[in-house]
């Protein structure tokens, strides 16, 4: 597909947002990746989710590790800033990028092998920080850019395409971050984007670290009959406990929903999430609870997804450090520097 | 016995057992005599322990002002069984020993050649004190008290130091008091007072301040702009970081809504650290991170991408001996090829070398312009001698009218007036392309950063040209550095030399107290203070116009002359290395002696002289 140059040409009758961008300008280049595979169609959901809420493209910051996953930064929001940095080390350059500027929307985008292997650590102080960003995990279980080696996310007993069963435990990155304290919790598939295009937008808005992990199936090394990542799998251990329907403050609320079926969660900023309960007793504002679920359904080898858990009253990094409202990049000497007066005032108190 | 008999020139050392509360005592020590106008230059030697290891305290006392350990001790105060027969041993012949009499100890503990002085001061404290702690603490101001009556050193001066600490806390200041005259009156009464060692009111000072080389950098980190730090624990940098908390919290405050205009980070790892640095760096906040050579080690993945990728940052190594964790409470010289060369692939980077406190600030501040300007990682290069030891040096200064050099950033303005951005596209031929900040404009200006290759336009590219092209541009940048990063300070002997000296960071007292006794001796030696990393061109000058220089270094494998034989390509035959790396501070001494040595083997004697 690499050859092929995205037309720069659009239909003048292209549909426009209250920014007045049409939904092919927050597309990036095209990718690289193979045909059908599941990452394409997260960069999709998260095209369609900036374009849903009226982004401005080159607000967001796009930052991602190294893999199969990190290289799709490249291929959506094309005028936004993009930083492609080093294998499992995105939270940290992210969180650096935010402290400079917490007017921008920082969006993390990372793979199994990124985030639960070399960048577990990372991952997880990154959670416990409240860094205010989305943080995606494409999760396809397998390293795809170095062929086919289990990655710390596939299931124990799982296949791998040349036939060896894997033997260790998976890491669950889901179980991690409710425990690690991330205020916002989802589990997608990557084929289901009515499910995810809803989850990534209550992401953006949601205030702390959001932490979406998607089921992306590899269709080059982990599509195969004994895989728990490939699309057949998932699709038939799919279980989701809500459906979400994300609207802004702004929006007439038109649907209609049975009577007590439906749960709604206000966030910090007016957004409302409205939860569709598909789970009997299901409550995502319930920590405990929601682990506790979890663990059972995991047990049954089910592949639970929807919006998982949300602290509605979260807080981020920069409340908890309290830090200016104008960003850190912005300040010059007048603002940074004491200054000679007090320098000498700091000299007399060391003699 | 020859007693030494010396005024304000000699050094006492305190051995003492760590976490017993007599660092606060020593330091009190060494601030009394600087409040007589008396120079003093001290030095922490310590364990890497919380509690119960040997550490010492070692007070130079050098009306001349010299800086640098001299060697030897003249007053030993031994208070640390643990190490009794090291320190007694360590007294040059002539010297005192002073110590805890409290339980008699055999003839065969002490030596004839030095004067030996008992005070029993447990014996004191148990007397006067009923609490254990007490009876702990106040034992290091009675000493203290004692020393002051052996020394002559003017009690109220001390008492004037508590007044100023204790502020506000009367029962504590009159507790230290009580303690002081307690060891001052039994030593007056008891002892054979004064010693042959005498501090004597001098003007030697004068505007000098008495500062710890971890806190300039913390202040210069305040004053050249830095607004976010990530840092993790290590010896001995941790204090740099600790440091600019307090400071930012006193001078970055909004007074008007309580807000930081600061963001710190102790984070998980130094690759942590090292990733929050170069994430800031990238979005246009000056920021810094401080570590020692463990941490250094740790970082090279992420300082290479920052090389490559071109972001501003900046690192200060607190250095500590090495390898693996090494010494970490001891001194070195020796993360310079480290640093010079981090991480894989082909790759320089800028290093600063500080001489003392002073410099540590000035070039820190400096640090975070270079780092904006040259869009690179910049190292500041301290060690454990200059950050964690309080250092008598010139008042800081700071030109107000100096604005931060923010480097190439291309704003909304620019772009909107259509003009071109290629992030790596080298358009005025310094190597130093522009780069654009997120979030400027809605359409341009746009770029995605990455460690692999890409062409000047920041695209995705694996053709050879476009490589070569970025690296050949990253020597040009090199090159362009090498007119900004401080030059290096000529010190020329007063008569014509044939040796040349290149010395550089913490050796600097050192050096500089033996120039003086080698000229004093007739040995004449040019010497050059090297103070960055690349070398401008009078270095290899300076080694040019002289048949030899010697090359003073706290290191092993003389990793200066390896950088500059490799880098500034002098002549590696004209190069002799003085090395200095047991983990103590290098000394004067030291210099001299192997100058010495060295000057009397390449010294033709002419013949005549043999013969007669």
């Amino acid at each position: 597909m690499t050859y092929i140059a995205k037309p720069s040409l659009h239909h003048p009758d292209l549909p426009k947002n209250a920014v007045g961008h049409t939904r092919r300008d927050y597309e990036g280049k095209i990718s690289t990746l193979c045909a059908g595979c599941g990452h394409d169609s997260i960069s999709a959901s998260i095209i369609q989710a900036c374009w849903e809420m009226n982004i401005q493209p080159h607000r967001v910051a796009k930052l991602s590790g190294i893999g199969c996953s990190s290289k799709t930064p490249d291929y959506f929001l094309g005028n936004s800033h993009g930083f492609n940095s080093v294998h499992g080390r995105m939270p940290s350059v992210l969180t650096g990028a935010n402290l400079a500027n917490r007017e921008l929307l920082y969006m993390g985008v990372s793979g199994d092998g990124d985030s639960a292997s070399i960048g577990l650590g990372q991952f997880a102080h990154c959670m416990r920080r409240g860094v205010n960003m989305v943080y995606i995990v494409e999760n396809n279980g397998v390293y795809g850019l170095t062929k086919g080696q289990f990655s710390a996310t596939a299931d124990k007993g799982s296949k791998s395409k040349r036939g060896i069963i894997n033997s260790e435990e998976p890491i669950d990155m889901v179980g991690l971050a409710l425990q690690l304290g991330a205020s916002f919790v989802g589990r997608s598939f990557s084929g289901d984007k009515a499910q995810l295009v809803p989850l990534i937008k209550a992401a953006i808005e949601h205030k702390g670290a959001a932490f979406i992990d998607v089921v992306s199936p590899c269709v080059a090394f982990n599509n195969h009959p004994g895989s728990t990542k490939s699309y057949d799998y998932v699709r038939e251990h799919n279980e989701a406990v809500n459906r979400l329907d994300f609207i802004t403050e702004r929006e007439e609320i038109t649907a209609d929903y049975a009577p007590g079926t439906v749960t709604t969660v206000k966030q910090h900023d007016g957004s409302i999430l409205r939860l569709r309960k598909l789970a009997e007793d299901y409550d995502a504002t319930d920590r405990i609870k929601v682990m506790n679920y979890l663990q059972e359904r995991a047990a049954e080898g089910e592949v639970v997804t929807g919006l998982l858990y949300v602290n509605p009253d979260s807080q981020d990094l920069h409340e908890h450090m309290e830090t200016t409202s104008a960003p850190l990049n912005t300040f010059g000497a007048r603002d940074l520097c004491p200054g000679n007066v007090m320098l000498e005032k700091i000299n007399a108190s060391m003699r | 016995m020859k007693r030494i008999e010396s005024t304000n020139d000699f050094v006492v050392k305190f051995a003492n057992v760590n976490g017993s509360g007599s660092a606060s005592a020593n330091e009190l020590f060494a601030r009394a005599i600087l409040r007589m106008g008396v120079p003093v230059a001290p030095r922490n030697i310590f364990p890497s322990n919380i509690q119960g290891l040997p550490t010492w305290y070692e007070v130079r006392v050098t009306e001349a002002g010299y800086q640098a350990r001299r060697g030897g001790v003249d007053l030993m105060v031994a208070m640390n069984p643990q190490t009794w027969d090291a320190d007694v041993k360590e007294i040059e012949a002539g010297g005192y020993l002073f110590y805890d009499n409290t339980k008699p100890l055999p003839k065969s503990k002490f030596r004839d050649d030095i004067t030996v002085i008992g005070m029993p001061l447990t014996g004191i404290c148990n007397a006067t004190y009923t609490d254990p702690r007490q009876r702990q603490l106040f034992k290091n101001i009675v000493y203290v008290g004692a020393l002051s009556a052996l020394l002559e050193i003017d009690p109220a001066e001390i008492e004037r130091l508590f007044s100023e600490q204790y502020k506000g806390k009367e029962a504590l200041l009159q507790s230290n008091v009580k303690a002081l005259r307690l060891g001052r009156d039994y030593a007056l009464e008891h002892l054979d007072c004064p010693l042959g060692l005498r501090i004597k009111r001098a003007n030697a000072v004068g505007n000098k301040i008495f500062l710890e080389g971890n806190n300039a950098v913390a202040l210069g980190a305040v004053y050249g702009g830095a607004t976010v730090c990530a840092w993790y624990p290590i010896t001995p940098s941790s204090s740099v970081a600790e440091a600019f908390i307090k400071h930012c919290q006193k001078f970055r405050v909004d007074a008007a809504t309580g807000k930081h205009k600061y963001a710190i980070v102790q984070a998980e790892d130094e690759l942590a650290s090292i990733g929050i640095v170069i994430g800031a760096g990238w979005n246009g906040a000056r920021s810094f991170t401080a570590t020692s050579g463990p941490g250094i080690s740790l970082m090279t993945e992420f300082i290479g991408l920052a090389y490559f990728a071109e972001i501003p940052a900046v690192i200060v190594d607190v250095q500590r001996g090495g390898p693996s964790t090494g010494m970490p409470t001891r001194t070195q010289q020796s993360d310079l090829l480290a640093c010079a060369y981090a991480s894989h692939g082909d790759t320089k980077h800028v290093l600063l070398f500080p001489e003392d406190p002073r410099e540590s600030f000035e070039l820190t501040a400096k640090a975070f312009d270079l780092a904006e300007r040259l869009q690179t990682p910049i190292f500041v290069m301290t060690d454990l001698d200059i950050g964690m030891n309080t250092r008598l040096c010139e008042p800081l200064v700071w030109d107000d009218s100096v604005e931060y050099d923010r480097g190439k950033v291309m704003t909304y303005e620019e772009l909107e007036a259509g003009r071109d951005f290629g992030r790596y596209n080298d358009v005025d031929g310094d190597g130093i392309p522009f780069r654009t900040l997120p979030g400027t404009h809605p359409t341009r200006g746009g770029y995605f950063t990455r460690g692999t290759t890409k062409n000047r336009y920041a695209q995705y590219s694996e053709a050879g040209p476009d490589y070569i092209y970025n690296v050949q541009r990253l020597l040009r940048k090199f090159e362009t550095a090498k007119t900004c990063v401080p030059s290096p300070l000529l010190y020329p002997a007063e008569k014509p030399a044939r040796f040349g000296a290149i010395f550089y960071g913490s050796t600097s007292p050192a050096m500089q107290e033996a120039l003086d006794v080698l000229a004093a001796r007739g040995i004449h030696v040019n010497a050059l203070r090297v103070r960055a990393f690349p070398f401008q061109d009078e270095i290899a000058d300076f080694v040019a116009s002289h048949p030899w220089v010697f090359v003073v270094e706290q290191n092993r494998d003389a990793q200066l002359k390896t950088l500059l034989v490799n880098e500034a390509k002098v002549n590696p035959s004209r190069l002799l290395s003085i090395l200095h790396y047991d983990g103590t501070p290098i000394t004067a001494r030291f210099i001299v002696e192997q100058i010495s040595q060295h000057a009397a083997a390449r010294t033709v004697v002419p013949l005549k002289k043999v013969v007669s």
